[in-house]
């Protein structure tokens, strides 16, 4: 009945490498799922190549063009060869939430350790982008244009405290969206179960109040699973476009 | 040319992009595992006395970042290499087929067009052609009917003119007629109630005299 046991970490295959303990485990499993439905998905979408496409290869194409219009729009033109990454990115983070919303499934997004790593590579990728293609000079960046330069030594302290609570803002934002959910989606079921157990024939009736709140619940946890992706994609865009322009 | 370019670029920045995620993996896994050591219980310890939340237990940090750098860097590198240049040729060959079947539309159109045109242009030429020829045989009728009423015109003056001769023929007649009449009439109503012998001649230069006079 606890709602947080559904976060538990299970090993299913105990590996050891190095001194670290690597187990594959339910939330890897589901990890592995995600690759293999989001690989498949394409592949055996797209394998008709068709002209018409059926419903698979619709869905490939919707999804390739989906991002493709979001790194353009948000990243610019120049961001055509950071496509893959922001695809990557968006894909695994939405299958990871949508296999999450099957019953008896694991959610990895839910992990504040999985998206913080997520968050950080963007991060890293961002200003790694940013210092290849501007050198030193971009650390102009965290002085905004035109202002005054009495205000330097308030802004610039300001900017590079943002600058870096970039991964944290967006590692919480998709792991408190999933925990909260899920955990929210738990409760209300325990409410049903303990209101049938507890007041019998009566809690069969009570019961369907929360089991309703749950239906419509489980249908927002749908649009967060997508919004959240969705979210993460495009601030990756954003960063990727201030690393590309430093405005 | 371009595309060419651009997928290079792309196996570029995948191959950069790869080695950050894994330096990254790597870095993040020391430090976690060696905050991990100190951190857990302290910060939290007072509120989730059963083990708290599954998502701060350190212990579990190693194993995911490890399989999410695994799958991740599998992801990305099927993504990439193989799954989305496919998507990219499906949808590049649909694109040109579209353009090629709307140019091939467009010059239809632009042939139909022209034979619109030529139709339009034989449509006028036949239309002003039998316009020409209505107004030819309009002014030949009307030329005939001229004709014919000259004809009938000259035709009505002659027999006017012929009636108008008998007529005065007729009256030149009759007026001599009434001459030699009258001429007798006198010598006779001469002779009978004067006795007198009045000879032919005298008698019709008389009645001529008053004729004349009678006349003006």
């Amino acid at each position: 009945m606890d709602p947080l046991h559904q976060f538990q970490i299970n090993p299913i295959l105990q590996i050891v490498i190095a001194g670290y303990d690597v187990s594959f485990t339910n939330s890897a499993f589901f990890m592995v799922v995600a690759v293999a439905l989001i690989y498949a998905l394409l592949v055996f979408g797209m394998s008709g190549r068709a002209l018409v496409p059926g419903r698979l290869q619709s869905l490939a194409e919707i999804f390739y063009e989906f991002v493709a219009n979001m790194v353009r729009d948000n990243a610019g033109h120049d961001a055509r060869p950071y496509f893959p990454f922001v695809f990557a990115i968006f894909m695994f983070v939405l299958f990871g939430n949508l296999v999450g919303m099957i019953p008896f499934t694991f959610t990895f997004t839910s992990h504040i350790i999985v998206t913080f790593t997520l968050a950080a590579t963007v991060f890293v990728f961002v200003t790694v982008l940013a210092l290849m293609k501007h050198g030193l000079h971009f650390f102009s960046f965290f002085m905004p244009h035109g202002a005054p330069v009495m205000l330097a030594p308030i802004l610039i302290p300001i900017e590079v405290i943002s600058y870096l609570m970039r991964p944290v803002s967006l590692s919480i934002r998709l792991f408190a969206n999933m925990m909260a959910g899920h955990t929210m989606l738990k409760v209300f079921a325990g409410f049903t179960v303990m209101m049938i157990s507890g007041l019998g024939a009566v809690g069969f009736l009570a019961g369907l109040v929360p089991l309703a709140i749950n239906i419509a619940l489980t249908g927002f946890e749908f649009l967060v699973a997508f919004l959240q992706a969705y979210v993460f994609s495009i601030l990756t865009c954003l960063y990727i476009r201030d690393a590309l322009e430093l405005h | 040319m371009p595309n060419l370019l651009a997928k290079r670029r792309l196996v570029r920045w995948s191959g950069a992009a790869g080695a950050s995620l894994a330096t990254l993996t790597v870095l993040a896994g020391n430090v976690l595992a060696a905050t991990a050591e100190h951190a857990p219980e302290a910060a939290h310890g007072g509120e989730h006395a059963a083990g708290g939340l599954p998502q701060l237990n350190p212990a579990t940090f190693p194993t995911q970042i490890f399989w999410l750098a695994l799958t991740f860097i599998t992801l990305y590198y099927l993504l990439s290499k193989k799954a989305l240049p496919r998507v990219a040729e499906v949808l590049e060959e649909r694109q040109e087929r579209i353009s090629r079947d709307l140019s091939k539309a467009a010059s239809l159109k632009e042939e139909a067009e022209g034979a619109m045109a030529q139709v339009d242009q034989s449509l006028a030429g036949a239309r002003s052609e039998a316009q020409a020829l209505i107004a030819q045989v309009a002014a030949e009728i009307d030329a005939n009917n001229h004709a014919r009423q000259a004809q009938l015109n000259a035709e009505n003056a002659e027999r006017l003119r012929s009636a108008e001769a008998n007529i005065a023929a007729a009256k030149e007649q009759a007026i001599a007629n009434v001459r030699s009449i009258s001429a007798d009439i006198a010598r006779d109503v001469a002779g009978r109630l004067a006795g007198l012998n009045v000879d032919a001649a005298q008698a019709d230069a008389a009645v001529a005299a008053v004729i004349e006079e009678r006349r003006s």
